[in-house]
């Protein structure tokens, strides 16, 4: 039993990570309909960027703040120098620029940074807290969840509450419409990218200090769970991808606690290959209703 | 309708356009007045709906250009709303994934947009829908909804894309009304005669993208060119 609960808040935190990449994923494809393959290495680049400030200045939290930021101003350059002249007749083209992206971002951070596994500190203990010797959260763990949490809200509110949302999501379902309407959809597209960037940023922030360190492939395993996050939630609902991350992250921390670690990339398949077969636009997909 | 500034005047002058080998509008020429109805009309494939879509900026000219207040203007169509002219699409062309008041929130002014989009959907009847979402809603109120969204903005200048498509008499005669009480100007393209005869000061008939009649209808149920071409040569 105690080995049940450790297993499910481990799963519930590396969860709302998948959730925050997945978020940030579902984002550009609800507003531009590419799949973001170079979300993985775009929030790398965004992880270095807070290696270098947090090694120069000594704080982690300045680093954080400045990844972030260097997230959204990466994906504000993605969108407006190369995705913007993606030819979208076919949706092959938007993800081979995508995979050219990747072997661009990671090679140039290979050889400013190197290809080894760089350290990198946690602000919070990651010790879990034991209660009545069960192990349970711990202080980083609280940490993910109060920073994903932010996120999911935030941008709930924003989609439901504000002006800029509502256009947003008008934006994406019709662009000439919203055109006409006076959404500037070109803006719209880009401010998308821009908080999907910094989405994926974050969660970078927060699984590269848990995983074997900062590398300029270290997001490509987390890139292959949160597309499937993604998949199984539906790729056009951002509470799809919240749900999907949390299933995901709860698949992979049982199945390496009660089987074995080397079998989860099997596991991410069955699951993937179930939900499609059951729903094959995913669990929350939009073919009935939209949600935010 | 409210409107803060002096309503603006619209002009085309000798618009042409190509696609391809296909000429749609052929050297058109049209001065919209403020405050006028006008009427666009002609057979399908007249080139009525480009005609629009040129005024829109979704189109532009192979030559001729365009004027707003005697200035040369070149449209944008995200600019529209701005310039106070609105659209409505011949399709519905809502929102599936909002509300009915989301639907109009999305063309109102930010400030007071919930209240705005309230008080357009009141104006077109339809504001106890304002909760649903319109893919529920049969298609009638959907062009209300559609109505409502083009005036939430208060614009200056309207332009309705066959507003009465769809619609049976009693939805067509209030909507013959509400075009008369817009007090704004009105660019109307509809196959519904009774309704353009009604409404319009004037009206503009296109034939294979020509001008081939202008004038008030009186004028125009009286041209013979305008017979033949909606009915075919005279024997």
């Amino acid at each position: 039993m105690s080995q049940f609960i450790y297993l499910t808040f481990d799963g519930l935190s590396r969860g709302l990570v998948y959730a925050a990449f997945a978020l940030a994923l579902v984002l550009i494809w609800r507003a531009a309909r590419i799949v973001n393959f170079a979300q993985g290495a775009m929030a790398v680049a965004a992880v270095y960027v807070a290696y270098s400030v947090t090694n120069a200045t000594g704080s982690y939290w300045l680093g954080f703040v400045v990844a972030l930021l260097a997230g959204m101003v990466l994906g504000v350059t993605v969108e407006r120098v190369v995705m913007r002249f993606v030819d979208h007749s076919s949706p092959l083209n938007g993800v081979v620029v995508a995979l050219g992206l990747v072997l661009i971002l990671q090679g140039t951070l290979g050889i400013l940074y190197g290809n080894e596994y760089l350290p990198v500190e946690t602000p919070f203990s990651r010790d879990a807290f034991e209660v009545g010797g069960v192990a349970m959260l711990s202080r980083y763990d609280l940490f993910v969840i109060g920073a994903v949490g932010t996120v999911v809200v935030a941008l709930t509110l924003l989609f439901t509450r504000t002006a800029v949302g509502l256009r947003m999501r008008a934006a994406a379902f019709a662009p000439d419409v919203s055109r006409l309407l006076g959404v500037s959809v070109g803006g719209m597209l880009t401010l998308g990218w821009a908080l999907a960037a910094a989405a994926g940023s974050l969660a970078g922030m927060l699984v590269v200090p848990t995983e074997l360190g900062l590398h300029p492939t270290a997001m490509d395993v987390v890139f292959v769970s949160a597309f499937a996050a993604a998949v199984v939630g539906g790729l056009d609902s951002p509470i799809g991808a919240v749900v999907g991350g949390l299933v995901v992250g709860l698949l992979l921390s049982y199945v390496s606690g009660y089987i074995d670690v080397t079998v989860t990339p099997m596991a991410v398949l069955a699951l993937l290959v179930v939900v499609l077969l059951g729903k094959p636009g995913g669990l929350f997909s939009s073919s009935k209703a939209r949600v935010a | 309708m409210s409107t803060e500034s002096p309503l603006k005047e619209l002009a085309l002058h000798d618009i042409t356009v190509r696609f391809g080998g296909l000429t749609a509008l052929d050297n058109v020429s049209l001065r919209v007045a403020p405050g006028r109805i006008v009427g666009v009309i002609g057979p399908n494939g007249a080139g009525k709906t480009t005609l629009f879509n040129i005024i829109c900026g979704f189109v532009q000219p192979t030559s001729g250009s365009l004027t707003l207040d005697g200035q040369p203007w070149r449209p944008r169509p995200h600019h529209l709303n701005r310039l106070g002219i609105a659209r409505t699409l011949q399709g519905v062309g809502q929102f599936a994934g909002m509300t009915v008041l989301e639907n109009v929130m999305v063309g109102a002014r930010r400030r007071r947009a919930e209240a705005e989009a309230m008080a357009a959907l009141e104006r077109c009847g339809v504001a106890r829908y304002a909760a649903a979402h319109p893919g529920a809603l049969p298609y009638a109120i959907r062009k209300r909804i559609e109505l409502a969204r083009a005036l939430v903005a208060k614009p200056q200048i309207l332009m309705l894309d066959e507003p009465a498509g769809g619609l049976d008499a009693d939805e067509i005669g209030w909507l013959g009304t509400l075009i008369k009480e817009t007090g704004t100007t009105v660019l109307l393209v509809e196959h519904h005669m009774d309704l353009v005869m009604s409404v319009c000061d004037e009206i503009l008939v296109l034939d294979f993208g020509k001008p081939i009649a202008l004038g008030s209808p009186a004028e125009i149920s009286e041209n013979p060119k305008v017979t033949e071409a909606y009915l075919g040569t005279a024997a």
